[in-house]
């Protein structure tokens, strides 16, 4: 009963939208950073109009919006599909959208270059570009419309999947001109709407891809079944660097539905008829492991290394005024601060489903870069690029793993070996053990104060560059752009400053970008040290803030909204207390104020969170309120319980039970308060995520007097069971 | 080979006795809905109806169900409870990745059944087994409310 599933096959009869499968186009212009997608026509069979890379428009009026980012829960696809029928005047209910071949050229993402959906920058990025698609697009059906009429252009308006003529009372919709329009030049450079003529934008909008994830028919990559697929699980081995030493796989082989042994020089597959097989069958291999030069790393090598690294100052990333000078005046205040590794743990646990053919393969997943997932596989195979059709899904989770084509890499690897396809689904032990971590950081702050104001300032941050290895051209000057972000652009007054990067890579574990990426630790730092200078010098945390914002309007407001929200300044009950963060990240302003209650065992409660973001044009609110609450949630989540610790070069957390996440009833309300703004969108998918931390422990603070320069929550600190 | 009742329709499969349920319905029945999050019973994205009660089907061997009715996510919308929370989780818009929700509708519906009018700690009880990773646990309790409320669940 298996079938191929469409691509992301959704159906919603109420909301008639239809998730299809992929096109297969090709060709294109050049794009490179900063560069505007193509405008080019595409080839497209006769009456169908499909003049940029992202709109097509039937005959029959339908109008198919092709995605160039992922969808993974952030309602990017909704996002985009609004901005895009919004400057095209369609009938949102008559739009259907499709997820994007892998293309750099067409649908790569203009901030980076290439096809990635991350760094909350999907609306950013994309919002001029889709605009002009639209604007293009509008304009082209006009100027098809005033040629059947024999009017000006000008003298037409469109609404709603039609062109009008009000002089003549005349009327021509989409389907209708899409022939006409195919065949014409499009404009250079079209005007794009005046916000204040926004139909769609700023509406809450039902979501397009949400009525088919609520009744099981939604395809992630994990659910991608092309017919005859067998079934995979692997190993690869559990200390970082190692290999397969020798396999025994006697027993294995008795195992029924167990159909073959993968053996790879560092990892093991077990395909099977079914995923029960497989694992039964990798369960029942007795594998010698090879395990290589890391088998001593621990944590405590790692965090001996880093703080031994952070004594060098490292490249300077930022500097105004003279932090030296400034530092050696007045009362000096010094502090670290340390953030863990952290396991991303997407609820869909890394998969990849591959069919190795001589002259072609496919290749199906969720991914956030699916030009790399295609340009891996083909160079696994050594198949030419445009025999790999790589198929993109809805994602079960990205938060950043899904940037990185190891998994893909790997299945790979092992579909060579196996006759038709075959679908590697990774053990949730195998994902958490086989991660790409956030970095750990460890940070050095130090600041004097005049007239109870920051004089001097200097922030030196230590750590991994996931840049270096994941976007090499962007590494420059020894300086990774996203290690220092927000702290480069700190909101706060500051005369003289120095924000300085030292990258130290540790010994065995592999990094890469968690949600919320260098901005959760320097929010982290910076949030807690501005706290900490508060108390120090008896100010109000919030008035201490609101002194230094003098510059930074957007954030002031953010933090008067939120502050009075939240009823800053009433007396609290013993063990309860409200803590401030404030930040710029990802070009949104937002202020938040976590309360807590601490108990005497050092269990921290939750009692409730206010947060109030300027992110500018909120396209669709809804979404942008919910993504507040789920990244609040995330960062959250990780300040009380993510921590990812190396044993004998092997991590030693390794699912659910023992990689702790947070449950519906330890969840407080979390109120979002939208601002009303006309500036450029601002970036939210990853915001929510670096507010939590340093709101928490402040929060902690104000309730314990106890500061923690460590994540997570170190219950024996908070219940005097261990001193700092 | 085992025969199973599956929202109403009985599938005869080539499955061990020991195997999973969650495998067979996936891989075997191609009913994709119910979800692999963890395979230890942890996060809840397994979740089926078995004679209307929430089981994790990740443990659950098919040799144990005998001829007990099995409800998934695919089903789940035939019965009042399932259809009133698969209207108030798109009323709420609840969904962001969606991977756990069909767990979490699961759960929900078969806390409605047994329990109409729900408090938070009957709420608390009967979800806090399912993990979403997006965080959209304010809108599940918010919806489990609407749809109690609305009379049709």
């Amino acid at each position: 009963m298996r079938s191929e599933h469409a691509n992301g096959g959704l159906h919603s009869a109420s909301r008639r939208t239809v998730l299809k499968a992929s096109a297969a186009l090709g060709g294109g212009l050049l794009l490179g950073f900063g560069i505007m997608p193509a405008m080019a026509k595409e080839a497209a069979p006769e009456g169908v109009f499909s003049p940029n890379a992202f709109i097509r428009i039937a005959g029959d009026g339908q109008v198919t919006l092709i995605m160039p980012q992922a969808e993974m829960g952030q309602a990017v696809y909704t996002a985009h599909a609004m901005i895009l029928a919004e400057e095209l005047d369609a009938d949102f209910a008559k739009v259907v959208v499709e997820a994007s071949p892998p293309s750099d050229k067409l649908y790569g993402n203009p901030t980076f270059g290439l096809q990635a959906t991350g760094n909350s920058n999907s609306v950013r990025a994309f919002w001029i570009p889709l605009r002009k698609a639209g604007a293009g697009a509008r304009a082209l059906l006009v100027a098809a419309a005033a040629e059947a009429w024999n009017v000006e252009p000008a003298s037409c308006r469109t609404e709603s999947h039609a062109v009008l003529h009000d002089a003549t009372g005349r009327r021509l919709d989409y389907g209708t001109l899409a022939g006409r329009a195919a065949h014409l030049t499009p404009p250079a450079d079209p005007p794009i709407k005046d916000p204040k003529a926004f139909r769609l934008i700023g509406k809450s909008l039902k979501r397009v891809d949400t009525p088919d994830k609520v009744n099981g028919k939604a395809v992630y990559g994990i659910d991608a079944m092309p017919p005859g697929v067998k079934f995979a699980t692997l190993a690869a081995c559990p200390v970082f660097g190692g290999k397969v030493g020798h396999v025994d796989d006697s027993a294995a082989k008795t195992i029924p539905g167990v159909r073959q042994i993968v053996v790879l020089d560092d990892l093991i597959a077990v395909v099977g008829d079914h995923m029960w097989a497989a694992k039964r069958g990798l369960d029942a291999l007795a594998i010698t492991w090879d395990e290589g030069p890391n088998a001593s790393v621990t944590t405590e090598e790692i965090r001996t290394k880093i703080h031994a690294a952070s004594e060098s100052a490292g490249a300077t990333a930022k500097a105004w005024g003279d932090a030296d000078k400034a530092l050696g005046e007045g009362e000096r205040h010094d502090v670290t601060y340390e953030l863990p590794f952290l396991a991303h743990a997407p609820m869909e646990p890394i998969n990849c489903t591959v069919h190795v053919r001589p002259d072609g393969c496919d290749v199906w997943a969720g991914s956030q870069v699916q030009a790399r997932a295609q340009a891996i596989a083909a160079k696994v195979t050594g198949l030419p690029l445009e025999k790999v059709r790589y198929h993109n899904h809805l994602l079960g989770g990205g938060f950043g793993r899904r940037l990185e084509i190891d998994g893909i890499e790997k299945a790979v690897r092992v579909a060579q070996h196996v006759d038709g396809p075959v679908k590697v689904v990774w053990s949730r032990e195998e994902d958490i053990q086989h991660d790409l971590y956030r970095p750990l950081y460890y940070d050095r702050l130090s600041a004097t104060l005049k007239d109870g104001k920051i004089n001097g300032w200097n922030h030196r941050i230590t750590g991994s560059s996931v840049v270096a290895r994941w976007l090499p051209p962007a590494y420059t000057n020894d300086v990774d752009f996203d290690a220092v972000d927000s702290a480069v652009d700190i909101p706060y007054d500051i005369p003289h400053l120095r924000v300085q990067y030292v990258r130290h890579e540790p010994p065995a574990v592999p990094t890469g970008f968690w949600r919320g990426v260098g901005p959760n630790n320097n929010v982290f730092a910076i949030e807690s040290f501005i706290d900490e200078l508060a108390h120090k010098s008896k100010q109000d945390p919030l008035a201490f803030r609101r002194a230094m914002l003098g510059k930074t309007p957007r954030l002031l407001a953010a933090l008067d909204l939120a502050t009075s929200k939240a009823g800053w300044g009433e007396k609290l009950p013993r063990r309860v207390g409200r803590g401030i963060a404030a930040q710029i990240a990802f070009a949104s302003f937002i202020a938040t104020v976590a309360e807590v209650e601490v108990d005497r065992d050092g269990e921290v409660h939750l009692r409730r969170v206010v947060t109030a973001v300027d992110t500018g044009i909120a396209v669709n609110p809804d979404t942008i309120v919910a993504q507040l609450q789920g990244g609040l949630i995330f960062g959250l989540t990780a300040a009380l319980h993510g921590d990812i610790t190396i044993d004998k070069g092997r991590v030693q957390q390794s699912n659910f039970n023992d990689y702790r996440m947070l449950r519906i009833n330890e969840v407080p309300d979390i109120e979002v308060h939208l601002i009303a703004s006309g500036e450029a969108p601002g970036g939210i998918g990853e915001t929510g995520a670096t507010a939590g931390p340093p709101a928490l422990a402040n929060a902690i603070f104000a309730a314990t007097g106890i500061r923690l320069r460590r994540l997570p929550v170190d219950r024996d600190l908070l219940s005097g069971r261990k001193r700092a | 080979m085992v025969t199973l009742r599956i929202n109403g329709v009985a599938h005869t499969v080539d499955a061990p006795e020991d195997m999973p349920l969650l495998w067979v319905l996936r891989d075997l029945v191609g009913l994709t809905g119910t979800k692999f999050g963890c395979g230890i019973a942890q996060c809840g994205a397994c979740t089926v109806h078995v004679d209307g009660k929430a089981m994790r089907s990740c443990l659950l061997p098919v040799g144990a169900l005998g001829d007990r009715t099995v409800t998934t996510i695919e089903g789940v919308g035939e019965t009042p409870a399932g259809k009133a929370l698969q209207k108030a989780w798109l009323d709420l818009e609840v969904v962001q990745c969606g991977y756990c929700q069909s767990g979490q509708i699961m759960s929900a519906a078969s806390l409605l059944s047994s329990t109409p009018n729900p408090g938070d700690s009957d709420i608390d009880a009967a979800m806090a087994g399912n993990i979403c990773r997006c965080g959209t646990y304010l809108r599940i309790r918010a919806a489990i409310k609407r749809a109690a409320n609305s009379g049709s669940a």
